[in-house]
């Protein structure tokens, strides 16, 4: 379960937030995932409960908000999303993005001019939006 | 806020050594070098990682004649263990698709890969660099502290000038430089050793060039039975010391 691995690092930084801003418990774990890295949600919030057990972050609210990936051609500027990576992917190839999802760049290509050359601009990954700290 | 960085140091805080393989220049054999090094230093029954950082041009699997093996995921990812070698590499996700990437792509598949690889203890973790000072070098310079570079060159003026730039970028971040290795030696010169000890570097040795190792890629047992590889080892003591 790879989402143990990304649920150890927002737990760790937020910690460590925690510490910098001399705070006694984080009460609110506001995070955005992006949909790009099809993370198993279920599996991520339940390493999440388990990692900060007996920590200050045990019990804080977690808010998940989810971004649909975004991307931007670098050739031919066009813009688009994807709403469903089913839809265009072999389970493969998602898998493959799942664990780094910059091989979006082998498997996805602007629909306008065909280039792999883009920015995600939205969607990638996971990442800590903010913390609500007390004390 | 990005989570990834703060868990880098803990995924490597087993491994005792870090050592990048790393030029100025292309071709001059750093893929070789990193993949034979891992394997005499897995042969000597250290506990021994290779991680291809070569994105662009990930061939690390190709010397070593690895196909067909996917990491394991628990907690994280594991890599697979062959030749009692721990090797991760993007060949896993790619395959044979090209990964046409930018530089701060680079350097994002360089830190998701580094905060879900779980390497477990090791005494050596070889890194093969593409050519260059690019994001691979600097992230690895950055997110893998207390790391050493092994410099390899040929001795040509054409790998040489790149050498001298990639040296003197190494002194101005005080990064810690193993020594210079010669690779492709066709006669005998004193270049490389003279450029050694100019720059106050370590020579650690010549590798002379050997025909038969491109028909020895991909099958350990005749790599090791090269010249190319007894040269390496007398090369590989220097490191132990």
């Amino acid at each position: 379960m790879h989402e143990w691995a990304l649920a150890e690092a927002v737990v760790k930084t937020a910690l460590e937030v925690l510490e910098m801003e001399k705070g006694k418990r984080l009460v609110e774990l506001n995070l955005v995932i992006g949909e790009l890295q099809t993370i198993d949600i279920e599996a991520f919030m339940f390493a999440l409960k388990e990692i900060s057990k007996g920590t200050p972050m045990e019990n804080a609210k977690i808010n998940v908000e989810y971004e649909k990936p975004e991307f931007k051609c670098l050739q031919c500027g066009f813009e688009w999303s994807i709403e469903s990576l089913e839809k265009i992917l072999n389970e493969e190839q998602i898998e493959a993005i799942h664990f780094i999802p910059e091989l979006s760049h082998a498997f996805i290509s602007c629909p306008r001019c065909g280039s792999p050359d883009f920015e995600v601009i939205k969607g990638r990954g996971v990442y800590i939006r903010s913390v609500k700290i007390e004390g | 806020m990005d989570p990834r960085l703060s868990v880098i140091e803990d995924r490597l805080s087993k491994i005792r050594r870090i050592i990048a393989v790393a030029s100025g220049k292309g071709g001059v054999g750093k893929t070789l070098i990193a993949s034979s090094l891992s394997l005499l230093l897995a042969k000597e029954d250290f506990k021994v990682g290779l991680l291809d950082l070569d994105f662009h041009g990930p061939s690390c699997d190709i010397v070593l004649g690895i196909r067909d093996v996917f990491p394991k995921e628990e907690k994280g990812i594991i890599p697979p263990k062959i030749y009692g070698i721990s090797f991760m590499s993007i060949i896993y996700f790619a395959e044979d698709h090209p990964l046409p990437l930018r530089g701060k792509e680079i350097s994002n598949a360089i830190i998701e890969l580094l905060a879900i690889t779980r390497w477990g203890e090791l005494d050596f973790l070889i890194v093969d660099l593409p050519p260059g000072m690019g994001d691979e070098a600097l992230d690895t310079i950055r997110l893998m502290r207390n790391n050493e570079f092994l410099i390899v060159t040929t001795p040509s003026i054409l790998s040489l000038g790149v050498v001298t730039r990639l040296v003197r970028f190494l002194r101005k971040i005080n990064a810690n430089i193993i020594g210079i290795i010669e690779n492709m030696r066709v006669e005998e010169n004193d270049i490389i050793k003279k450029f050694a000890e100019e720059n106050d570097i370590k020579y650690l040795g010549y590798i002379r060039y050997d025909r038969t190792v491109e028909s020895a890629l991909g099958n350990i047992d005749k790599l090791l039975k090269t010249i190319f590889i007894n040269d390496l080892k007398n090369i590989t003591k220097h490191l132990l010391k």
